[in-house]
């Protein structure tokens, strides 16, 4: 079991866990992720990292309580543990020095392009950081992005911060810093990711999305995270998670995420009763 | 003076759930034989004197010598005499190719009468389990060197069981979050119960085996940093990336590797969906291209779940890969095969699911690299099926996380680990590889018989005997 050190709601639906993972975070790196199994009989879901200690050996998760397994995690107290954390899985992301790049966010993926945006800026580059939601008090983690941020931008759907619609609006913020942007780095809802690399195509600017299709093994085994990119089929966990925005298949990728929609719900329905029975027959 | 016997020709049948009621359960479809039928069969081994069927087993069991024992009734000396070689005999009484291996030399085969070895070798492990806790093998006394093996599946197994006997202390680093490799994740339930790897697993533990599910060596630790620690490592890996076959429509949703449709259902126990909780989706047709054991475990799958299930294959009956046995069992519970035909491209419907195959008629040319006639197209025969999914079983490569973090380790073109036939010995020292990271996808007892040389070099190396 990896013990819960911490796990609350920053904001509604979106929560924040910390496991003590110590094997995990030994060599992680920005951009990596790790699977996870809420229960014995839980999924694997994969989840990007958020941040971690690798001197008292634990991992970081943000994620949207949104389907079966999220929901099971957001319940999760301090002291409890779950069974599987596995990592660091995929490969890390690329730390250049690229001059001007635009870190853009929205839910969960403010959580995940964190320490990216850390490590970029400790890089040497300058950052300027893109963060979208439907409203103002869906924010999270502001001063740490103020904080390492040259420049720190918001878009909210209902116009409560900063500017208002939703990402369709970045050539506008892009245009307003009236300085070159180098790099668009983009974490966040694979529509965030598509929206964000339609919105960049046109100018030029080259951007790199961390995708996050269905998973189970994360180490190559079962191709279902494949995706294609430049007309090359991939496997997210091995090859990506990180790719170019701009050759990505995004209508096939939003499709495959759809895959199990109508299942995703179902186990929420389950009585817990039938769970006992089940731990029951299983140590038998 | 005795009169010199005929020997009995009649192979004892092991009786099995019925194909119409099989195909709708998950559970075991051979059920074993009873102690009367293992008896039977057991005192129609004419116990050659030098016997073909002990030098054709990877891992030298001592066959006439187990069944000896079985046929005066006495299981528990059988039982000590097949796991004196085998520590996983019944998995091995299930899964190997007993018609390639041992029982393709028997000295009855001729005669038309070929005893029934894994029959007999998965009896007696069954009736060891069902007394209760295992007998411990001697262990010798601690050798001070530590050992890790990478990979919880049948060679990595092999190798810990034998090491650990030897007075070692040894670690199974296992990337899932269970033990087992192929046998948990790839084989179904009702050709191998879970039970029954769960119960190895956990008489390796009994012996001190020490278990580390969760971590991938070469992302969670590299072999290098693991070599700080250990003496000598064993890498038994395994060929865990899937092969597609390239061809338009493969990503529409409801197309599935292998590997994924059988880990849903076997790792994850998909076919218990909602107690467990990975979903596997309920399809009506599905269309399964290949012809190994592990398309018919993905076809009777299909079918267990509810589906018409269809093999698909582009060379006939005769070259199919699969065992007869399970080619066989298949038939009977009713999957359909398409002979001489490969799928050329898949289409979907507007919201991206899988909904036809179309595919190429083929005929039979001459032989290929492999000895199996070559199939070629016929020019202008497609035909199109029907399908809500597909899976592609046509075949596995070794996992590069290894080969790819590991400096100096040499690898062949398919980027499997490049080791010694003999010793498991790689370009690395203390580096020991075997099973399907080296060979490709291969079978159980190949990796074990792997294990079992590599286990041996390796001691020889660390005690230098």
């Amino acid at each position: 079991m990896y013990k819960v050190i911490a796990s609350r709601m920053i904001v509604p639906n979106v929560h924040v866990l910390t496991v003590e993972a110590p094997d995990v975070v030994r060599d992680m790196q920005p951009g990596q992720f790790v699977i996870i199994r809420a229960e014995e009989e839980g999924e694997r879901i994969p989840l990007s990292v958020s941040d971690w200690d690798a001197d008292r050996g634990t991992v970081t998760l943000v994620f949207l309580n949104i389907g079966s397994t999220t929901h099971r995690l957001a319940r999760l107290e301090e002291g409890s543990g779950i069974p599987t954390v596995v990592g660091p899985l995929g490969n890390p992301a690329e730390i250049g020095l690229y001059g001007t790049v635009l870190c853009l966010a929205g839910c969960y993926g403010i959580g995940s392009l964190f320490p990216i945006a850390r490590a970029l800026k400790a890089r040497g580059n300058r950052i300027i950081t893109v963060l979208e939601a439907r409203s103002s008090f869906l924010f999270y983690w502001e001063e740490r992005f103020r904080q390492l941020s040259d420049k720190l931008v918001h878009i909210t759907r209902d116009g409560t911060k900063g500017y208002k619609g939703h990402v369709g609006r970045l050539p506008e913020v892009i245009k307003a810093l009236a300085e070159p942007v180098h790099r668009v780095i983009v974490n966040g809802c694979t529509f965030l990711l598509k929206r964000g690399s339609d919105a960049t195509r046109p100018l030029g600017i080259p951007t790199t999305v961390s995708l996050n299709p269905i998973m189970i093994d994360g180490t190559g085994m079962c191709g279902v995270c494949r995706v294609s990119v430049g007309g090359v089929t991939r496997f997210a966990c091995v090859h990506g998670p990180d790719f170019d925005g701009h050759q990505v298949d995004w209508p096939e990728l939003l499709q495959r995420r759809k895959t199990y929609m109508a299942e995703e719900v179902v186990p929420l329905r389950t009585s817990r009763c039938e769970e006992h029975s089940l731990h029951a027959e299983e140590t038998r | 003076m005795a009169e010199k016997k005929k020997p009995d020709l009649e192979r004892r049948e092991i009786p099995k759930q019925p194909p119409e009621v099989r195909r709708h359960n998950f559970f075991e479809v051979a059920l074993g034989y009873t102690e009367e039928l293992a008896v039977a069969e057991a005192r129609r081994c004419i116990q050659c004197k030098k016997p073909q069927c002990v030098p054709s087993c990877p891992v030298e069991i001592d066959i006439p010598g187990f069944i000896a024992h079985i046929a005066t009734g006495d299981f528990q000396e059988g039982v000590r005499v097949l796991k004196s070689r085998n520590c996983l005999p019944a998995v091995c009484g299930r899964v190997c190719p007993q018609e390639e291996q041992c029982e393709k030399t028997c000295a009855l085969k001729k005669l038309g009468g070929t005893v029934a070895i894994g029959r007999l070798e998965r009896f007696l492990a069954d009736w060891e389990a069902a007394r209760g806790a295992p007998e411990m093998p001697a262990i010798q006394g601690p050798t001070g060197k530590k050992v890790a093996v990478v990979g919880g599946g049948p060679a990595g197994l092999t190798v810990a069981g034998d090491l650990i006997q030897l007075g070692y202390a040894v670690t199974i680093y296992e990337a899932l979050h269970r033990m087992g490799g192929v046998l948990v994740y790839g084989i179904p339930e009702f050709r191998l119960p879970k039970a029954i790897v769960n119960r190895e697993v956990q008489y390796l533990q009994r012996l001190g085996v020490k278990l580390v599910t969760d971590f991938v060596v070469g992302k969670t630790r590299t072999i290098d940093s693991l070599l700080e620690e250990y003496d000598a490592i064993f890498v038994g890996s395994g060929a865990g990336l899937p092969w597609f076959m390239e061809i338009p429509g493969e990503n529409l949703n409801g197309v599935y590797s292998a590997n994924e449709y059988l880990t849903r259902l076997n790792l994850m126990k998909g076919y218990r969906f909602p107690e467990y909780h990975t979903p596997i989706k309920v399809h009506k047709r599905v269309a399964v291209v290949g012809g190994g054991n592990v398309a018919m475990d993905c076809a009777r799958s299909a079918l267990r779940l509810g589906a018409e299930s269809r093999i698909v294959y582009r060379r006939s009956r005769e070259e199919l890969p699969a065992r007869l046995e399970e080619v066989e069992n298949a038939e009977e519970e009713g999957v359909i095969f398409e002979f001489l035909t490969l799928p050329i491209r898949y289409e979907g419907d507007a919201s991206g699911w899988v909904r036809r195959m179309v595919c190429q008629r083929m005929r039979l040319g001459e032989p290929d690299a492999s000895g199996r006639r070559s199939p070629i197209p016929i020019a202008g025969d497609e035909t199109v099926f029907e399908v809500d999914a597909v899976v592609c079983a046509i075949g596995n490569s070794p996992n590069p996380l290894i080969g790819s973090t590991t400096p100096g380790l040499t690898l062949g073109k398919k980027g499997n680990i490049m080791a010694d036939e003999a010793t498991g010995s790689t370009s690395r020292a203390k580096i020991w590889a075997g099973g399907d990271v080296v060979t490709g996808a291969a079978t159980v007892i190949l990796a074990m018989g792997a294990g079992r040389k590599a286990a041996r070099a390796m001691h020889e190396y660390l005690c230098g005997s």
